[in-house]
């Protein structure tokens, strides 16, 4: 495929990350008239705020009392819906080259689902880094990885006939099996108790199917493997009464929840201090011209991992883009209360 | 991850736990390779923020205590259960994200020292995520 591929997807602003900062430089890019697509590995908007707390009450958010995680969330979506970002999810990105071409300066940017982007700036506000799955500390759990243990199914078909062990009692586990129960050749779920937080109507529905005969259920935890060449055989269990037994099975489905980690972000060749990325504290730049990090993943003297920050710092980033973007147009400072010209953006005049 | 840790510090001053109208007792964290480290903690705190208070490796706390990361898993020495007590359903749930969970499993965001638990030791397990 060539760069003028019919594929790329075009957009002035690339953010990586859609947690609460990201979400907030599309408004301050919008009133820029700067357009914006996001990406987030999550399936869900709110980074943090969504996936870690939703439920959980913030006090520090200026203008706001108390608001869970969810609601500022939420509440951030309707002040950005004039601006209509377009949102990519559950991927990952996994590369942002820059390129000098004609039209001026323009980064490529890559997904793990294949997906490609073609920015005139991007902004890095991907937190404190991708939520990825959680993995087993099982010994030599990794020589099985991508070969037999998966983490996430991207495509049901690859575990047709296969005997599958889906590990956890969350949703992903649930559904997983459910879903993979008429195409693998027999499905074992395997969780530590005899109780499920997942969703009351799957947990029926395999309670079901397991009194059926149609799938395996057991109780126990993993704790070693059996195989050759990355082709598992079986997996070593404890029950809850710390008896041991083995599952046959040549294909391993843990799910334990997700946790933060760096990912790629360290090899798209920006400076990095301590897993985190300096900015200077007037644009929020990093050591790449065009591109700048927002909110969690930045650094600089005095910054405080608080979303009010992050805010700050994407309405600073967002006045640079604009320099990138238009060069040939002067910034005039603007209030949203008395601008016509920023309430026409905003679809607030009438 | 470390971040915790860094807004605990750099939110000290307004954060700050009133140290002086509660008493200080001694915990005691194991690694998994047998080294211990004994701190200080004050009663009220929760056992997860005295650990990264005194950055004791082994504990994550991803989540910050909302009990929703399952990076702050704990064994309780045996002797110490009763005092510590069982944990609640919501943190029952979450055990589920843990790994090699046993009857002694407890998420340390969910303990809350006080006097009776003057001495606690707890292990810390191989790897939290
Ligand atoms: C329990 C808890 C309570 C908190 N309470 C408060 C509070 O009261 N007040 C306050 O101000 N702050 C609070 N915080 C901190 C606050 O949530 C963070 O400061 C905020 O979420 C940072 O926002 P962000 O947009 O920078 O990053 P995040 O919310 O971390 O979002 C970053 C997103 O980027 C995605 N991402 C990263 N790398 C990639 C990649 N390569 N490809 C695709 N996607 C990627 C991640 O999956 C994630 O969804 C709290 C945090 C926790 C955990
Ligand atoms: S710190 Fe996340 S569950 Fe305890």
């Amino acid at each position: 495929m060539t760069d003028h591929d019919d594929a790329v997807i075009k957009t002035d602003a690339l953010i990586i990350g859609a947690g609460p900062v990201g979400l907030f430089a599309v408004f301050e890019l919008g009133l820029l008239d700067i357009k914006s697509h996001l990406i987030d590995i999550l399936p869900k908007i709110g980074g943090q705020c969504a996936e870690l707390y939703p439920e959980k009450p913030i006090y520090d958010i200026p203008g706001f009392p108390v608001v869970t995680g969810q609601q500022l969330v939420n509440n951030l979506l309707q002040q950005i819906e004039p601006f209509h970002p377009e949102f990519h999810l559950g991927e990952m990105v996994v590369s942002v080259a820059r390129h000098e071409s004609e039209q001026g300066i323009v980064f490529h940017v890559e997904t793990d689902g294949g997906k490609r982007f073609e920015a005139k700036t991007v902004l890095v506000a991907a937190g404190g880094g991708s939520f990825q799955p959680k993995k087993p500390p099982i010994p030599e759990i990794d020589r099985y990885e991508n070969t037999s243990v998966f983490y996430a199914v991207r495509q049901m078909e690859s575990l047709r006939d296969h005997h599958v062990l889906i590990v956890g009692g969350g949703d992903s586990a649930l559904d997983w099996a459910l879903n993979l129960q008429s195409v693998a050749a027999r499905v074992t779920l395997m969780h530590r108790r005899d109780e499920f937080r997942a969703a009351p109507h799957s947990v029926a529905k395999m309670r079901e199917l397991v009194a059926e005969g149609k799938m395996d259920l057991l109780f126990g935890q993993v704790t070693g493997l059996e195989g050759a060449g990355g082709q598992l055989t079986a997996a070593q269990c404890k029950g809850m009464d710390q008896a041991t037994f083995t599952v046959p099975c040549d294909r391993m489905l843990p799910f334990f929840g997700l946790t933060m980690k760096l990912g790629p972000i360290a090899e798209w060749g920006l400076n990095l201090h301590e897993n985190l990325i300096p900015v200077d504290t007037e644009k929020f730049e990093t050591s790449t011209p065009g591109i700048f990090a927002i909110g969690d993943i930045n650094t600089y003297p005095g910054k405080l991992k608080l979303i009010l920050s992050g805010f700050h710092e994407a309405a600073l980033a967002a006045q640079k883009a604009h320099r990138y973007i238009y060069p040939d147009k002067r910034l005039l400072f603007q209030y949203t209360t008395s601008s016509t010209s920023l309430q026409k953006k905003l679809g607030v005049n009438g | 991850m470390a971040f915790n840790m860094d807004k605990s510090e750099a939110n000290g001053g307004a954060n700050a736990f009133n140290y002086a109208e509660s008493t200080m007792t001694d915990v005691t964290f194991i690694d998994h390779s047998g080294e211990s480290r004994k701190v200080p903690a004050t009663s009220g705190m929760t056992l997860m923020e005295v650990a990264i208070k005194h950055q004791v490796p082994g504990i994550d706390a991803e989540c910050g205590g909302a009990c929703a990361c399952a990076t702050c898993h704990v064994y309780v020495e045996p002797e110490w259960m009763e005092a510590v007590g069982q944990p609640a359903s919501m943190e029952e749930d979450m055990l589920d994200f843990a790994f090699d969970v046993r009857p002694n499993s407890r998420l340390s965001c969910q303990i809350k020292i006080s006097d009776a638990l003057d001495g606690l030791r707890v292990h810390t397990p191989v790897r939290q995520s």
